[in-house]
């Protein structure tokens, strides 16, 4: 048996890192302001992590100014897509074995 | 390393944060009854001046001519829509700040878009067939577009408003097939059938 936590991504095991990028994956686009509402943390902590998945490719930033305000978006990538599925595969996978 | 409940917790937490991302889970199904209530009220007004004292299931074309009367069922038909929309942002509202977030998200942009199409191109083409004197539009048209547009809206909130959508076809559809009866669809339509649907949001969601 394929051990499952080959599929596990590293910055993914980070629980907020992991809902951020099911909101993008469910969501074409979603703005920064947007997300923070959703996940109920503060400014700081989600720039930290957007940075993190950022740095990775894991999404790409789309900046512009919304009633002279300074906006960004954020898209997941395919790369951010493949991870986040193989994440999820091995977590499934890894529940499934510990559940026989 | 992570736990094996975390990773299980994990999965729970994506699940819930999808949904909430895509749904507006804010809208109230009491709001819903409420409408219905105000649609039953509504067309009994309008049932008191076009046909009283007829039975109304008694089969005969009797169209709104006068100009007086076109204007008092347009008087009963904009404060229905006026009570219930308002309903449905008040309750709304308040069932949002339960839910600990806003009725101005993601979700609620998508769901007023989806809904605002059919019922925008719906109401102007129902206003230009009025022009012209199709008074047996407005039953029929005004529940198809209607349940035209639920069925759109329902991707962006709560699966019931999607059969609410697909029954406001249908009834549009017979409607149209039996000219005369159009009152009497639109109370089930839009009375009867939002005190339904209404009432399972109700109490699947809100209680």
């Amino acid at each position: 048996m394929k051990n499952p936590f080959e599929n596990l991504d590293k910055v993914l095991e980070h629980s907020a890192r992991l809902q951020i990028m099911s909101v993008l994956m469910a969501n074409d686009s979603f703005d920064f302001n947007a997300l923070k509402e959703l996940m109920g943390i503060t400014d700081g902590n989600l720039a930290t992590h957007m940075k993190a998945l950022e740095r990775e490719k894991y999404i790409s930033v789309i900046k512009s100014f919304k009633d002279r305000k300074p906006n960004t978006t954020y898209k997941a990538t395919d790369r951010g897509r493949q991870v986040f599925k193989k994440h999820l595969e091995g977590l499934e996978q890894l529940i499934k074995q510990q559940k026989k | 390393m992570k736990e094996l409940q975390d990773y299980e917790k994990d999965l729970i937490s994506i699940r819930a944060i999808m949904e909430r991302s895509v749904k507006f889970l804010s809208l109230s199904g009491l709001s819903g009854v409420l409408s219905g209530v105000y649609a039953l009220i509504g067309s009994a007004i309008v049932y008191s001046i076009l046909y009283y004292p007829y039975f109304p299931i008694d089969f005969h074309f009797h169209y709104a001519d006068e100009r007086t009367v076109v204007d008092q069922l347009l008087i009963v038909a904009a404060s229905v829509l006026i009570l219930s929309l308002s309903t449905g942002y008040f309750l709304s509202m308040r069932k949002a700040k339960k839910l600990n977030t806003t009725i101005w998200n993601t979700a609620s942009k998508q769901l007023f878009i989806d809904l605002m199409i059919p019922l925008a191109s719906g109401g102007l083409l129902i206003v230009i067939l009025l022009v012209q004197g199709y008074y047996g539009i407005v039953a029929p048209a005004s529940l198809v577009f209607y349940g035209l547009a639920l069925q759109q809206g329902s991707r962006s909130t709560y699966t019931e408003v999607k059969y609410l959508g697909l029954t406001e076809i249908a009834l549009g559809l017979t409607c149209a097939a039996l000219p005369g009866y159009g009152l009497i669809f639109w109370a089930i339509g839009f009375g009867v059938m939002h005190i339904v649907y209404g009432s399972v949001m109700y109490f699947r969601h809100e209680r």
